[in-house]
């Protein structure tokens, strides 16, 4: 690990991409433990339920919850083979994580990170041992509780190999915390043989900033599948998870925005193949409600006979926003297979007439080509509960209705 | 018997072309009349026109349904007056599931999802529209929405190409069950105006009228089965 000096140098190092934050315009304490033992009575559940928490917790292997920067909720009897604490807790029993902790993700990458190391940012840890395939989704959930604070948090997840887990992770920002920063750093580990779909709802305040750190490195013939779903406005978020492929492993990478007024959202998937034989899937599908929208996609060919696709969607239902897509590949070496497809502009006219032609009112055609637009997208590795819950949030959103 | 759609001295543009350049043309009140041509004379463009597409553009000329001037309305006000198309190469729309499409526009969606099996549809519910589809499978959508969307005026554009031999039966009876002479099984008077570039489709239908196009306009109206036969013998000629 880089010493305490150049992590401190780091924190005036701006992100890669996205609109730098003033760190010191979030200094309100956000140290304050706030325990919850039943979520189903608790003060938060609305919030929760907002990003695919289910609080009776059925049909869930356990249920992780921070709010700001303390634990609040960790299920206290989980499947066996499956693990869950703080990642405070585990650096104690497991002698510092030394194979794990800040491994995956270097603290000086830029001033987040760096806040986040320095100020020793606690976090989930989930392990699954070996051999063990845990049969229902396990739900962590992240709440900003405080206006004008920074919650920094540190997650660990570990599938050790011939291991498998569902994760749904959801953060949200109470009504009072609107004008808040969220940084989450995510490190992930997953072994060989292995299988990890991770799903990430998220659902902010207007004025909110969002600044996830996601790091994956996947063993041999595994697979890592990424979700990611915002549809709610958001201050600024910027957020690109990057995964390292191992021989054989392949990754998805689903991510499905809409930009409302106002939002500024720069997002993506970055994937190495670096293993023979590895693939990857990177796919964007976003809506500019007159937002700002970035769908980045990347993937860089560093290992023989390795393939990928990338697509980049978006519809823009109107004017007043910005919509960019940046579809990169890269290779090293000549035997790859990389492809990649971007689409920008307004929803077909043929479509809408289409749907006319059946009685559709045009907003109504245009409501239901949109919907279909941003589910269909997420159809592949969502953890079934979860395509239902985002069906009904996309009725919910208002497009076009 | 009145008149359901009235064409008057109709002129439209598409792409930049002038298509139809006065096409007169009448559907009166439970009747059916077929349309002939060749390939590019402007029949889906005359269909085009009466549904309200905006790859057209009329420049001259009126449409009357139902006695309403609908030149200047939108597709959406048409089909709610009663008017209902076949494409023949409808869009593909991703992510929207055949099932909640027919839900969302069927007079009665639970019948209509019901009688899915009776146009050999029922596996596609779940299938976005139009995607994959093959040219059977495209006209039996389009024939199941069409019968649970109830239209009064039946607009199909070549029922039968690019259909397979099995598929061409099914398809010939169910359009003969919508159209009906007319009746549909409720005993509604239905019209419709039905495009065929190979008459095959009239071995189901009983057709009461028919119209030649060429280059844009009508040139003759007769007895379909006689004009049927001439185009048999003779081709489309000049």
């Amino acid at each position: 690990m880089p010493d305490s000096q150049t992590v401190r140098e780091a924190l005036s190092k701006k992100g890669a991409y996205g609109k730098d934050l003033d760190l010191d315009h979030y200094d309100a304490d956000a140290d304050k433990e706030v325990k919850v033992d039943d979520l189903r009575t608790s003060d938060y559940r609305k919030y929760m339920e907002n990003v695919g928490i289910v609080a009776d917790e059925m049909e869930r292997s356990g249920t992780l919850m921070f709010i700001d920067n303390k634990a609040s909720h960790c299920s206290p009897r989980v499947q066996e083979g499956l693990e869950i604490s703080t990642v405070k807790e585990a650096l104690k029993k497991y002698d510092g994580l030394r194979d794990h902790y800040w491994k995956a993700m270097d603290p000086t990458k830029d001033k987040y990170t760096a806040k986040t190391y320095l100020e020793d940012g606690d976090g989930y840890f989930v392990r699954v041992k070996s051999g063990y395939h845990i049969k229902y989704p396990l739900q962590t959930c992240m709440l900003l509780d405080t206006n004008r604070s920074a919650q920094k948090v540190h997650n660990i997840v570990i599938v050790e190999d011939d291991a498998s887990l569902e994760m749904i992770t959801g953060c949200s920002t109470a009504h009072h915390a609107d004008d808040s920063l969220h940084v989450g750093v995510s490190e992930i580990y997953i072994g060989d043989n292995a299988d990890l779909s991770f799903s990430m709802i998220h659902s902010w305040g207007k004025t909110t900033g969002v600044r996830p750190r996601t790091s994956t490195i996947v063993g041999k013939n595994s697979h890592y599948t990424n979700n990611y779903v915002i549809l709610n406005p958001v201050g600024t978020l910027q957020s690109f998870p990057s995964a390292i492929l191992g021989d054989n492993s392949s990754a998805t990478y689903n991510t499905m925005c809409i930009a409302h007024e106002s939002s500024d959202i720069d997002t993506g998937g970055l994937v190495y193949l670096n293993g023979r034989k590895s693939r990857a899937e990177i796919m964007s599908r976003s809506i500019s409600m007159g937002g700002k929208m970035c769908a980045r996609g990347r993937m860089v060919g560093n290992a023989p006979e390795s393939k990928g696709h990338l697509e980049c969607r978006s519809i823009i239902l109107k004017d007043g926003g910005t919509t960019l897509a940046i579809p990169e590949l890269e290779a090293h070496i000549a035997d790859v297979e990389m492809t990649h497809e971007a689409a920008v502009g307004k929803v077909a006219r043929d479509q809408i007439e289409y749907l006319m032609s059946r009685g559709l009112s045009e907003d109504e055609a245009v409501s239901m080509i949109v919907k279909g637009f941003l589910s269909g997208g997420s159809i592949n590795g969502l953890p079934p509960e979860l395509k239902k819950e985002l069906d009904e949030a996309i009725a919910a959103a208002n497009l076009g209705d | 018997m009145t008149d359901m759609l009235k064409i008057v001295d109709l002129h439209v543009e598409a792409g930049g072309r002038k298509i139809l350049k006065g096409v007169n043309l009448t559907v009166k009140e439970g009747e059916t009349c077929v349309l002939f041509g060749q390939n590019g004379c402007g029949k889906s463009t005359l269909l085009a026109s009466i549904m309200g597409y905006s790859t057209i553009t009329v420049t001259q000329g009126k449409i009357i349904f139902k006695g309403v001037d609908i030149t200047d309305k939108p597709v959406d006000e048409r089909a709610k007056l009663g008017i209902g198309m076949m494409m023949q190469r409808p869009p593909n729309i991703y992510g929207v599931k055949l099932g909640d499409l027919l839900r969302a526009t069927a007079e009665d969606p639970d019948t209509a999802i019901s009688e899915a099996d009776k146009f050999k549809m029922e596996k596609f519910m779940d299938r976005e529209v139009n995607v994959g589809f093959s040219g059977g499978e495209i006209k039996r959508s389009e024939l199941l929405q069409l019968t649970a969307q109830k239209p009064d005026l039946i607009l199909l554009d070549e029922p039968e190409s690019g259909v397979d031999l099995q598929s061409i039966d099914l398809i010939g009876k169910k359009a003969h069950d919508l159209l009906d002479e007319g009746k549909d099984s409720s005993g509604r008077h239905v019209s419709s105006l039905v495009i065929t570039h190979t008459g095959q489709i009239m071995d189901y239908i009983g057709a009461n009228k028919g119209y030649v196009m060429n280059n844009g306009v009508v040139e003759r109206e007769g007895d379909p089965m006689e004009i049927l036969n001439e185009i048999r013998l003779h081709g489309y000629g000049e």
